[in-house]
C-alpha cells in the first residue's frame, strides 16, 4: 500500500513537473521558432542558446508589481487564473506516457490513472477550464476583459461540439473504448488511426487550436481590438499563469493528438527494433524509447501549432463562428457517417 | 471505518452537505454571477454523487453538459446584463407570498414523490456495472430506444423553435 | 495613365470553392514561412559583432589642436554660415598675452556649441573651415536623457591634449589641396573678407 502511494506520488509529481517544464521551454521555443521564421536569431543571451530565458522570464513575472483593480471582485479575480492553471494541469492525468515497465520487479504503469472514461474526463476538464477565463474576465470589471471572456466561452463551446463528434468517429474506429491507454494500445498492432481518420484529424486539429485559444483563433486576447482581452487587467504572476496555462494546454492537446491519431508511444517497426535489441516486454528501455518517440511527436505538434501562429492572421469573429458551425460541424457529421460505413465493411461494427 | 461509518458514507455525507449548502447559496447570494458559480459547484457535488453510485459516465457527462456548456451560457447572459441594484424591479409582499406558496407546493410534490418511491423498489438494474458506458449504451439503445428517440426529437423541436424565435423577421 | 504593369485590378469577385476551403491557401502560406527557416539570419549580434563603419563616416565633431596643443579654431564663423541646419553657434574672444600655447590664432572661440539634434552630419562645416580646425569623426553621438544635453560645448568637442583624435582619414592631402582650389566659395569669402571676422554669429 505504501509503495503504491509513493509510486502514485512520484508519477503525479513527474507529470506535473513535466507539464510545467515543457510549458516553460515551449515559451522559449515559441520565441526561437518565430525568430527563425522571420530571419531573426531569437533570445540567446540568458545562458547558452538562451536556455535560461524561461527562468529569467518567470523571475521577472514574479517580481512585477501586483495590481488588483479597486472595483473588481477580489476573490474571483484571483480564482480566475488559478482555475485556468488547475484545469490545464489536471488534463495530464489520463495520458499514457509510455509502456508499462518493471522497476525493481514490479510492473508499473506510466500513467497517473487509466480510467475507462478517459476521453470524457478530458472533455469535462477542458469544458470547466473556460470558467477560469470567464471569471477572470468578468471580475476584472473591464469591458475589454469582459468581451474577451465572452469570446472565449462562445468559441470554446462552439468548437467543443465539432471536436466531440470527431472524437466519436475516432472511438468507433478504435473499437468503442473511451480509455486513452486502450486507444494507444490498439494502434500498436494495426495502423495508426490517422490512416482511418484523416478528416477527423484535421477537424480535431482545428478545434484544438480553437480550444487552446491559439492563433488564428486567439480572439479572446485579440490585442488589436481588445487591448489584452480577458487578461487586460492582470499583471505579475497572475498574468503569467494565464499565459503559462495556454502553453500547458498546447502541450496536452499535442499529447492527446499524438495519442489519438499517431499511436502515442508506438512507432513504425517498434517491435522489430525491440526484438533486434533483445528487449523483453516490460523492459525499462522499451518505456524510455517509447517515451522518446511520443515526445518527438508532441514536439512536432507543438512546433506546428507555433508555425501556424506565426503564419496565419487572426480570424474575424463571424468567420470563426461560420467555420465552427457551418463548416466543421457538418464536416464532422459527414466524417462520422463515413466512419460508420467504413467500419462496417472492416467488420468492426455489426448491426 | 471512521466513527462507525465507511468511507463511502462519509463521502456521501460531505457531498450531500456541500450540495445542499451550495444550493442554498444559489438562492441567497445577492449577486447573480455568484449564484451561477454556486450552481456550478452544486453540479460538481451532484457529479460526485453519481460517482458514488458508480455512474461514471453520467458524472462526467453531467459536468461536460451542465457545468461545461449550459452554465457557461447562463453565465454568459448574466455577465452581459446590467446588474445595478437600483433598476431591479421592486417586489411587493404579495408576490413574495405567492412565490412562497408556489415553492412550498413544489416541495410538497417532491417530498411526496420521494415517499412514493419507496414502494417502487430500487431498480431492476441494480447491478453495480450499470453506470459503465458500454452497459448504459446497450440499455439506452435497446430497451429504452423509444423514450430515447422521443427525447431527442423533443430536443430537436426545442432547437428549431429557439432558432425561429431568435431569427429576426422572415421575409 | 498606366505607368507600370504592377498595378492590380481590384474586384469583389466571389471566392471559388477551392479558395473557400482555405486549406490550399493556408498550406501555401505555411510553406512560405517555413522556407524562411533556411534563409540567412538578418541579425547582427551587436556587442560581439558590429556593422562595418565606413572609413569616412560622419559622426561626433572634433575641434582639432595643432601639434603644440593649441586650438586651431579662430572663430571665423564660416562653419556656422555653411551649416544648412544652423546647428553651430560660437562666441569669439581675443587671445591675451601668455595664451599662445592655448590658441593658435589671435582670435579664438570662447564658446563653441553644436546642437547635435539639429546637426545633419553633412560635413559642410568641415569643408568650410579654412583652419582645418573642425572635423567629423566616426564616433557615435551619445544618448542622453535631456534635450539640452545634446548641445555639445567645447568640453565635448575639443580634443584632449593627451588624447588626440585621429582624423587622417578625412584630412588627406587631396582634401587639403581641394580646399585651396580657387573659385571655391568659402575661399572666396575668406579672401575678400566679406565676412566680419570679429563678430559672433
Amino acid at each position: 500500500m505504501l509503495t503504491f502511494i509513493i509510486y502514485k506520488l512520484i508519477i503525479c509529481v513527474a507529470v506535473f513537473g513535466l507539464s510545467l517544464a515543457v510549458a516553460a521551454y515551449s515559451t522559449l521555443w515559441e520565441r526561437k521558432l518565430s525568430a527563425l521564421l522571420q530571419d531573426r536569431v531569437g533570445p540567446d543571451r540568458a545562458g547558452p542558446f538562451g536556455l535560461l530565458q524561461p527562468l529569467a522570464d518567470g523571475g521577472k513575472m514574479f517580481f512585477k508589481e501586483e495590481i488588483i483593480p479597486n472595483v473588481s471582485n477580489k476573490f474571483l479575480f484571483i480564482l480566475g487564473p488559478s482555475l485556468v492553471m488547475l484545469t490545464a494541469l489536471m488534463t495530464g492525468a489520463v495520458i499514457p506516457w509510455a509502456k508499462d515497465a518493471y522497476v525493481g520487479g514490479t510492473l508499473y504503469s506510466m500513467q497517473i490513472t487509466d480510467i475507462n472514461i478517459g476521453i470524457l474526463y478530458l472533455f469535462g476538464v477542458v469544458s470547466v477550464g473556460v470558467y477560469g477565463i470567464m471569471i477572470g474576465g468578468w471580475a476584472s470589471n473591464n469591458k475589454y476583459a469582459l468581451l474577451g471572456s465572452m469570446r472565449a466561452s462562445s468559441q470554446m463551446i462552439s468548437y467543443e461540439i465539432a471536436m466531440g463528434i470527431a472524437v466519436i468517429a475516432l472511438i468507433i474506429t478504435s473499437g468503442g473504448t473511451l480509455s486513452l491507454r486502450e486507444i494507444v494500445e490498439q494502434q500498436d498492432a494495426g495502423l495508426a488511426n490517422i490512416v482511418w481518420q484523416p478528416l477527423g484529424f484535421i477537424i480535431f486539429f482545428v478545434c484544438a487550436l480553437a480550444e487552446t485559444n491559439r492563433a488564428p483563433f486567439d480572439l479572446p486576447e485579440c490585442e488589436a481590438e481588445l487591448v489584452g482581452g480577458y487578461h487586460t487587467e492582470y499583471s505579475s504572476m497572475k498574468l503569467g499563469l494565464f499565459l503559462f496555462a495556454e502553453y500547458i494546454n498546447m502541450f496536452i492537446s499535442s499529447a492527446v493528438m499524438a495519442a489519438f491519431y499517431f499511436g502515442g508511444y508506438n512507432f513504425p517497426f517498434a517491435q522489430e527494433l525491440y526484438d533486434a535489441m533483445g528487449l523483453a516486454d516490460g523492459s525499462k528501455w522499451i518505456a524510455i524509447i517509447g517515451f522518446a518517440a511520443y515526445f518527438t511527436k508532441i514536439f512536432l505538434f507543438i512546433s506546428v501549432f507555433m508555425w501556424i501562429r506565426w503564419t496565419l492572421p487572426r480570424f474575424r469573429y463571424d468567420q470563426l463562428m461560420n467555420l465552427g458551425w457551418r463548416i466543421l460541424l457538418p464536416l464532422s457529421l459527414l466524417n462520422l457517417g463515413i466512419t460508420v460505413v467504413v467500419e462496417y465493411f472492416r467488420g468492426h461494427i455489426t448491426f | 471505518m471512521l466513527l462507525g461509518y465507511t468511507i463511502t458514507q462519509w463521502l456521501f455525507g460531505i457531498l450531500s452537505f456541500l450540495s445542499i449548502m451550495f444550493g442554498l447559496m444559489v438562492v441567497f447570494s445577492r449577486n447573480p454571477v455568484n449564484s451561477v458559480l454556486y450552481l456550478v459547484l452544486t453540479f460538481f457535488c451532484i457529479a460526485g454523487h453519481y460517482l458514488l453510485l458508480n455512474a461514471q459516465f453520467l458524472a462526467v457527462v453531467h459536468i461536460v453538459v451542465y457545468a461545461g456548456a449550459i452554465m457557461v451560457l447562463f453565465l454568459f447572459v448574466i455577465m452581459l446584463m446590467d446588474l445595478n441594484h437600483d433598476n431591479e424591479p421592486q417586489k411587493t409582499w404579495l408576490t413574495k407570498i405567492i412565490a412562497g406558496i408556489a415553492g412550498g407546493m413544489l416541495l410538497c410534490v417532491l417530498v411526496g414523490s420521494l415517499k412514493g418511491s419507496e414502494q417502487l423498489g430500487i431498480s431492476q438494474y441494480g447491478s453495480s456495472q450499470i453506470g459503465m458506458v458500454k452497459n448504459l449504451g446497450k440499455v439506452l439503445f435497446s430497451e429504452f430506444l423509444f423514450p430515447f428517440e422521443i427525447a431527442s426529437i423533443l430536443l430537436l423541436a426545442a432547437l428549431v423553435g429557439s432558432i425561429m424565435i431568435g431569427k429576426k423577421e422572415i421575409k | 495613365m498606366q505607368l507600370t504593369n504592377r498595378s492590380k485590378v481590384v474586384s469583389n469577385k466571389v471566392q471559388t470553392a477551392m479558395e473557400q476551403l482555405y486549406l490550399p491557401g493556408i498550406l501555401k502560406g505555411m510553406l512560405i514561412t517555413g522556407s524562411h527557416l533556411f534563409k540567412r539570419r538578418a541579425t547582427v549580434k551587436y556587442p560581439e559583432e558590429t556593422r562595418p563603419v565606413a572609413p569616412v563616416y560622419r559622426g561626433w565633431h572634433v575641434l582639432k589642436r595643432d601639434e603644440n596643443g593649441a586650438e586651431r579654431c579662430t572663430a571665423c564663423g564660416l562653419c556656422a554660415v555653411a551649416c544648412p541646419a544652423e546647428a553651430i553657434t560660437m562666441e569669439s574672444a581675443e587671445r591675451k598675452k601668455g595664451e599662445e600655447g592655448l590658441y593658435r590664432e589671435e582670435k579664438y572661440a570662447k564658446v563653441y556649441e553644436i546642437n547635435m539634434l539639429r546637426c545633419i552630419f553633412c560635413g559642410l562645416c568641415e569643408e568650410a573651415c579654412p583652419k582645418e580646425a573642425i572635423f567629423l569623426t566616426d564616433r557615435l553621438v551619445d544618448t542622453e536623457y535631456e534635450r539640452e544635453d545634446f548641445v555639445y560645448g567645447k568640453s565635448k568637442l575639443t580634443e584632449k591634449v593627451d588624447k588626440r583624435i585621429d582624423v587622417s582619414k578625412r584630412q588627406t592631402l587631396a582634401v587639403a589641396e581641394f580646399k585651396k582650389l580657387p573659385g571655391l566659395k568659402h575661399n572666396e569669402m575668406w579672401d575678400s573678407k566679406k565676412i566680419d571676422k570679429g563678430n559672433k554669429h
